[in-house]
């Protein structure tokens, strides 16, 4: 596929930024300055300032002579790049490949991107219409290659659309400038009288090379295509992507509805096809007043099932916030699995654990009450009943070791908790306790089963468990913390026996 | 030419499908083996595909509810079975299970805080048909919820059990209603201590068939009333 590339070029990034911070700035002449070698120098000047004399690269007390009342501000550094960052990743809604091109520009490969919008010059009008709108003064061009779309975009006054291989016509009349040479080459080219890129293009190679080194035809190559330039993408795409632009602003429940089952029945199809199912997945959507606000899903296995993740999505559009509309939604696999391909049994005897429908019932919950609500347990190998369960980590997780074969009540209080008893024989079963008010004469009792604490885990007396019966056969888990002679033994209620 | 009977019985048990009672599947054991209370319902066959409730007053009897339900549970799930058991927050204990048969891990515990979740995991449950039988403890239902889940069990024939700890009881649309309480275990053979889990399994009302009542003791893994075995132990001591 034949590549398009675009470039951005921001001519007053960080004045524009700043200015979009602190809208007082907007129609004042102010420079950005930094200190170099122990002189303060202009970095940046806004629109008004280079109207008025002050230019980049300035020394601010020249500048402010010039230009009086000239307002300096500190650079921040690294926020230039910071800036291009946060523009970047909003025009991942018009190309998933964007990338930064330092210290000024962007760089998106537009490939297969610009029919969406109707056309390579709506599509940049777009995205300049929509920077300058948020306030920066971008420029644009549209080219085959990188070098060519930045020469254009800096350099040409006219025309930032190059047709597809007309990209050496499109550089010829620029300044060599526009080839992004380093500022000693600009130099001698500068004295050796280029003027124009063109008469360059002209002489044979090799003297090009004896002269200036390898650079300059790596630059001219680069421009013209004939040698390949790669990008260095700001996020990288996540390989199952699915996007669908909206014509009108969407806000609706039913139009959010339409846009996930499109987008799910575009990505399960590719699934499909290699045999992968979703673990994760996450909707994007892109708002128009450039925010974005994204939901997420998880399943228990892998899943390419259009009506399971749909449901699953419709669950969480409650928290999709459309504002003033969305234009446009991107759905992402962030995890997949290979799926094991099953022959559907037309008879399904066994309803186990490994039930496709009960994976789907399962990523239900989670959506709705959160995954930590589904617990499995699994035996732990500890007697001490708070700890004697141990919540299993998967749907097919087994047990290493066997259940504990002792009576164990059905119903366990969080924490025990403290009764009053009368015991008649020290180191025997109660005969009566008092638990909330209420009296419970006890006419059978099993026990003691003592239960004593790990003092390695924590230190402390240990428990005498005992099972009993009142008399109107309510069965109980008692028990005392400590030596009945110890003083300090305690009685509790830690469970209900059915 | 039919006779009157024939037509009736004919109509009842066209009735008794529209209700909610399928017959079982050809090849699916009729009995579940829970003895004599199974012959209080329709066709003397434990109704499978429908929601049975369950009113705990108390902590005891919420605990005495657990472990009945669990009894039956065990005679349910076939192996490989799953249950769902949805309730508050570490309530219930798992390892005591596996007193009542069921091993613990083939239950999926969803924990929960309000009521409203609660209603809402247990419809999505019970219209699962990848389970076998759904329990859940709920504070208060209300008849129109109570209809929705007897909806959703005839088409999926998931087994529903609600724990209900109501203070005043509405009606519903359950096909069941029982009320569990633990009974004094008998002494075996003289010996101190606790014998066997003892209840008293009320029920309360069932749709077409009979309510009743009995005393059942939890033997081995299985359900045994408690007559037959005095009857028994008064044999074997005679």
């Amino acid at each position: 596929m034949q590549k398009r590339y675009m470039s951005i070029w921001f001519r007053h990034l960080l004045t524009d930024g700043l200015a979009r911070r602190r809208p007082e700035l907007k129609a004042l002449a102010f420079v950005v300055v930094a200190s170099v070698k122990n002189r303060v120098v202009i970095s940046a000047a806004s629109a008004w300032a280079e109207q008025e004399g002050a230019f980049t690269g300035m020394a601010l007390a020249d500048a402010c002579a010039a230009v009086p009342g000239l307002l300096a501000i500190n650079e921040v550094p690294g926020q230039a790049a910071k800036l291009l960052r946060l523009i970047g990743l909003g025009c991942i809604r018009y190309t998933p490949v964007v990338s930064l091109d330092l210290p000024d520009g962007l760089m998106l490969d537009i490939s297969g991107c610009a029919h969406l919008w109707g056309g390579e010059r709506e599509y940049l009008k777009e995205i300049v219409l929509k920077l300058r709108a948020a306030g920066f003064d971008a420029r644009a061009a549209i080219a085959d290659t990188q070098g060519a779309a930045w020469a254009v975009a800096r350099f040409a006054l006219r025309q930032p659309i190059v047709a597809g291989g007309a990209q050496a016509a499109a550089v010829a009349g620029l300044p060599p400038a526009a080839l992004r040479l380093a500022p000693e080459a600009l130099e001698k080219l500068k004295k050796l009288g280029f003027e124009h890129i063109e008469p360059l293009l002209t002489i044979a190679p090799q003297s090009l090379r004896r002269r200036f080194g390898p650079g300059l035809l790596l630059r001219i190559g680069q421009a013209l295509g004939q040698v390949e330039e790669y990008l260095e993408v700001l996020v990288l795409p996540v390989p199952f992507m699915e996007r669908l632009p909206s014509l009108e602003p969407i806000r609706t429940v039913p139009g959010i509805t339409i846009a996930i089952e499109n987008l799910l029945k575009m990505l399960c199809l590719r699934l499909q096809a290699e045999g992968l199912g979703v673990r994760k997945a996450v909707l994007k959507c892109h708002r128009i007043d450039g925010r974005k606000v994204q939901v997420g899903i998880s399943t228990t296995k892998g899943t390419h099932s259009v009506s399971h993740l749909l449901r699953l999505f419709t669950l969480q559009i409650d928290k999709i916030e459309p504002a003033l509309g969305i234009e446009l939604f991107v759905m992402e696999a962030l995890r997949t699995e290979q799926m094991e391909v099953i022959q559907e049994q037309l008879w399904a005897e066994s309803k186990g654990l490994a039930d496709t429908a009960l994976a789907e019932l399962l990523d239900r919950i989670a959506g709705k009450v959160g995954a930590e609500a589904i617990q499995r347990f699994l035996p732990a190998e500890n007697h001490w009943p708070e700890r004697s369960v141990k919540l299993a980590a998967s749907l097919t997780e087994q047990p290493e070791t066997a259940w504990p074969e002792l009576p164990r009540p059905i119903r366990l209080l969080p924490v025990p908790e403290s009764i009053e008893v009368m015991a008649l024989v020290p180191d025997h079963p109660p005969k009566l306790f008092v638990y909330q008010g209420k009296r419970h004469t006890i006419a059978k009792a099993d026990g003691p089963e003592r239960i004593g604490r790990e003092w390695w885990q924590d230190s402390g007396a240990h428990r005498d468990y005992y099972i009993v019966e009142d008399d109107s056969g309510q069965r109980y888990w008692l028990f005392r913390s400590g030596h009945y002679d110890g003083g300090d033994a305690r009685w509790y209620l830690h469970g209900y026996f059915a | 030419m039919e006779s009157k009977q024939q037509v009736i019985s004919k109509l009842r048990q066209e009735l008794l499908g529209w209700e909610g009672y399928k017959p079982p599947l050809p090849g699916q054991r009729a009995q579940l083996g829970l003895g004599p209370l199974e012959a209080a319902f329709p066709q003397g066959v434990f109704p499978q595909h429908s929601v049975h409730e369950l009113v705990c007053a108390s902590h005891e009897q919420a605990a005495a509810s657990g472990g009945f339900v669990t009894g039956i549970l065990s005679l349910l799930l076939q192996p490989g079975g799953v249950c769902v058991w949805v309730g508050r927050a570490r309530r219930l204990f798992a390892p005591a299970l596996a007193t009542f048969g069921v091993a613990p891990h083939q239950v999926i515990f969803i924990s929960l805080h309000k009521d409203k979740d609660t209603l809402w995991v247990m419809e999505e449950a019970l219209k699962c048909p990848g389970l076998t039988a759904v329990v859940g403890e709920l504070r208060e239902m209300d008849f129109k919820q109570s209809q929705r889940f007897q909806r959703a069990v005839e088409n999926s024939r998931v087994t529903g059990f609600i724990l209900r700890n109501a203070v005043k009881l509405s009606s519903t649309a359950c096909a069941a209603r029982w009320q569990i309480r633990s009974l004094p275990s008998t002494a075996l053979n003289g010996l101190p201590g606790l014998g066997f889990f003892c209840w008293q399994a009320d029920l309360l009302k069932v749709r077409n068939g009979q309510t009743g009542s009995w005393s059942l003791e939890w033997q081995d893994g299985h359900f045994v009333p408690l007559e037959a075995y005095k009857n028994q132990k008064e044999r074997q001591a005679g």
